[in-house]
């Protein structure tokens, strides 16, 4: 019974996965066709020729009828072909990989820096709410709240790069050729990220901590003899998660944009200057590889939110 | 029980942090450390190339890092007086009807792939830009060429179908690079040439590594790697250089940036001047800007130095035609539209066209937004209206306003070298048309150096006269570098960033 009722969840998500993948890959398809702007016209340039334009038109298969061009690409996705694209003569997806590791590493260290600013502070906020250092935090996490990751990215740079000297103002080192630099280039785009969505997520984790304390089962908790804070660690933390995942998950989503523009700032070379690359070229399949790829990311997410619920909220399980 | 919701976060983070550790990637950054006599020299530029291949790709990104460094032709242009040079070629003779070129080539030139340089690349190389291998437009410039002859493995012939004045000039552009029939197959990511330098990383989002070659036929350059590292970002680059990330801005896109390092002895500043006209282009066609007199009236109602000041910080020159100062046929024209918006006023009036209302569609970019909001200003006061809108470039302007010539008014950078010659084709997106100016631009291909002089200085007088276009200021050549930074061109008059002049000490 309990098999059958996990199996048909499996099947009935996968099946959503895979028509959300469908529809995803024939509006990003659709949308790259109505974007204005010929993609022969931009290779060419300035004071091209009608005959040179319908050449490079026919050289990169953009004249062939839309339908031809949406098969031939998404016929190859499955096994991870995004073809070649027509602008830089490169295969798509080992560049979509070696961009979308750099964009890894900015996110997850963002998330870490946005953890580590907002488990300790929003639980602090909460049990201290009517105390001074709880508003302290509170208006803390308000103005950060206010600030772009790109305005905290130049402001970083500036203070610490430029003024002080101690980290390099941007550019990037794989991690295996240089670990040390690497590291030094990581900190700033990581707090610029991470700072933003770490005040973002205090606020949230302090409303979903407030909420806990005042459960019947945290009083009942504490009426048995725990101290107020042990009450917290062994019965409030683990509701007050499941608020807090969701959120997290659809802060991945932004971090992922964030990332965009702070890979500018910091001269970064990620999916986010590929994606702007692309649609700056009009290299129409480079545009449409990295953004299915982002919807498969986000669809991945959500789907590690939705298995961490049902960890986290046993009742999730039973319920079909 | 904490920690078992952990586990799946933290396996999902491990997963990632290992996939990402596994891969090295191929965007490292600058390595080595700098300063040191043998560390890369680190130059900043905008508008990282989309692949290595101009022969169909346009744009200047190309070029610019790889014409001279990479590729040679057989002349190249002396960037200070904009002479004609020897490269390839040790010497040449034009028979006395213009028509036949003998050049005799250098011995001993290699490309990088190992192959010899002789006539037959030269053949090889310039009917290749006459075949359909060439989409580019510059590759009309070739279009005058009427055989290649290899006469000795040193001795190549070409002769052209008719005088061209220009076609030598042209030769120093990319089209007269030389290429090897066995090395053109991936000329997107493979360039082979006979320069100094060859690529050998290309890290896109990045940097664009040259390395000197070690079986060079000329004089080796100072530098042995120079890394080309590419900025979308005007103040990422200016910080670059302010931490050392970077050791030359070689075209600087915030020009009030200069503030910064003026007066600081870690840094040079040069300051020359390009090809790029920051032009106000008037649709010569099709509505209210196609009356001559309304063209004279905006060009009249333009504070020029007012619009440098704003767009441009004030770093460049004023123009009055489609002439940089380095051109043999620049002139001053200061009397032909002079800053009177009381008689442009009154030309508006004479016009029938007390008020009007243009459609002010722009080129996205910095400097030609911010020319925009100040010609806008400037125009209000003589009664014309103006809607500015800033469209995508290069995709939507190329598309809107260059091919269906869909606008009043537009404004962009024209940096091809000697463009006053788009005046003569009334398809082009001016949509001008003057049977005096088509003439004397093709008279200007024969003769004398004297009458061509004469002849493209009667059009550049001829085109301001009629208001054709208005032009803002022509883009300064400036670069901010370390001190010790030597070689650096003042002016930018050619397609490349010759690299090869380049030394620290």
């Amino acid at each position: 019974m309990g098999a059958l009722t996990v199996l048909l969840q499996l099947v009935r998500r996968t099946a959503v996965f895979a028509v959300s993948l469908v529809v995803a890959s024939v509006v990003v398809f659709a949308f790259m066709t109505v974007l204005p702007g010929d993609p022969a016209r931009v290779a060419l340039g300035i004071n091209a020729t009608e005959e040179a334009v319908a050449a490079t038109r026919a050289a990169f298969g953009t004249d062939r009828p839309l339908v031809v061009q949406y098969l031939d690409w998404v016929s190859g996705l499955p096994s991870g072909d995004f073809g070649r694209s027509y602008v830089t003569e490169v295969d798509i997806g080992p560049q979509i990989i070696d961009r979308l590791l750099v964009t890894t590493w900015l996110v997850l260290s963002g998330m870490a820096v946005a953890l580590l600013v907002a488990l300790p502070l929003g639980v602090l906020a909460a049990v201290r709410h009517r105390r001074p250092s709880g508003t302290l935090i509170s208006a803390f996490s308000q103005v950060g709240v206010a600030v772009p990751s790109f305005l905290a990215g130049i402001l970083l740079v500036t203070v610490f790069a430029v003024r002080l000297g101690w980290l390099p103002s941007g550019g990037w080192t794989p991690p295996a050729q240089d670990p040390v630099a690497f590291l030094s280039m990581l900190v700033l785009p990581a707090l610029a990220l991470g700072l933003v969505q770490g005040a973002v997520l205090t606020r949230y984790v302090r409303s979903a901590v407030l909420d806990v304390l005042r459960e019947d089962y945290l009083r009942t908790a504490r009426s048995k003899g725990l101290t107020p804070g042990r009450a917290l660690v062994r019965h409030g933390l683990r509701n007050a998660a499941v608020p807090v995942v969701t959120v997290l998950g659809l802060q991945l989503s932004t971090l992922l944009i964030g990332a965009v523009v702070v890979e500018r700032v910091f001269v970064i070379p990620g999916l986010g200057s590929l994606l702007l690359d692309g649609v700056a070229n009009r290299d129409l399949l480079l545009v449409q590889g990295v953004v299915i790829v982002l919807v498969l990311a986000v669809l991945v997410v959500n789907f590690l939110v939705d298995v961490a619920y049902t960890v986290l909220d046993p009742r999730l399980r039973r319920a079909a | 029980m904490p920690r078992s919701f952990l586990r799946p976060a933290a396996a999902v983070l491990a997963a990632a942090l290992l996939a990402a550790g596994c891969s090295a990637g191929s965007t490292a950054s600058s390595g080595g450390a700098p300063g040191a006599p043998d560390a890369p020299l680190r130059i900043g530029l905008t508008a990282e190339p989309a692949n290595l291949d101009f022969t169909r790709t346009d744009g200047a990104a190309i070029p610019e890092a790889l014409l001279v460094n990479v590729y040679e032709g057989l002349v190249q242009l002396n960037q200070q007086t904009g002479d004609i040079e020897p490269a390839l070629a040790e010497t040449w003779t034009v028979s006395p009807d213009g028509l036949v070129y003998d050049f005799t080539l250098r011995e001993g030139v290699t490309f990088s792939n190992g192959e010899a340089f002789t006539a037959d690349d030269v053949k090889f190389s310039i009917e290749r830009v006459q075949s359909d291998a060439w989409t580019v437009s510059l590759a009309d410039g070739m279009g005058v060429v009427a055989a290649v002859e290899v006469v000795s493995p040193t001795q190549a012939r070409v002769t052209l179908s008719q005088p061209s004045n220009s076609w030598l000039h042209r030769m120093t552009t990319r089209i007269g690079a030389m290429f090897d029939p066995s090395g053109v197959a991936d000329l997107a990511n493979t360039p082979i040439g006979t320069g100094p330098y060859t690529v050998s990383e290309f890290r896109r989002g990045d940097a664009l590594v040259l390395t000197a070659r070690d079986d060079y036929w000329g004089e080796p350059p100072a530098i042995d790697e120079v890394v080309l590292q590419y900025f979308d970002d005007a103040t990422a680059a200016t910080n670059a250089l302010l931490t050392d990330g970077i050791d030359v801005i070689g075209t600087v896109q915030a020009p009030e940036s200069l503030a910064r390092f003026e007066g600081d002895d870690r840094f040079q500043i040069i300051e020359g001047t390009t090809n790029g006209e920051v032009t106000l282009a008037m649709n010569n066609a099709f509505g209210p800007t196609s009356d001559p007199r309304v063209r004279r009236a905006i060009a009249m109602a333009i504070d020029h130095q007012a619009v440098l000041d704003t767009a441009w910080a004030g770093r460049g020159a004023l123009i009055d035609t489609m002439v940089p100062p380095t051109d043999p046929w620049y002139q001053p024209l200061p009397d032909v539209t002079p800053y009177d918006p009381a008689a442009a006023r009154a030309l508006l009036a004479e016009a029938g066209t007390p008020t009007l209302s243009l459609r002010f569609r722009v080129a996205n970019l910095p400097y030609a937004v911010a020319s925009a909001q100040v010609v806008q200003s400037q125009l209000a006061a003589i009664g014309i209206e103006t809607q500015i809108e800033p469209l995508e470039f290069p995709a939507r302007w190329l598309e809107e306003v260059f091919t269906n010539a869909d606008y009043d008014l537009s404004i962009v950078a024209h940096v091809e070298p000697r463009d006053i010659r788009t005046f003569g084709d009334p398809d082009y997106y001016w949509r001008y048309e003057s049977a005096e100016v088509q003439e004397l631009l093709a008279a200007s291909e024969t003769g004398t150096e004297e009458q061509q002089v004469a002849a493209l200085q009667r059009v550049g007088r001829l085109i301001a006269e009629d208001a054709a276009a208005d032009w803002l200021f022509l883009l300064p050549n400036l670069i901010v570098a370390d001190a010790d930074v030597r070689g650096l061109p003042q002016n930018r008059i050619g397609e490349a960033l010759d690299l090869t002049a380049l030394s620290r000490g």
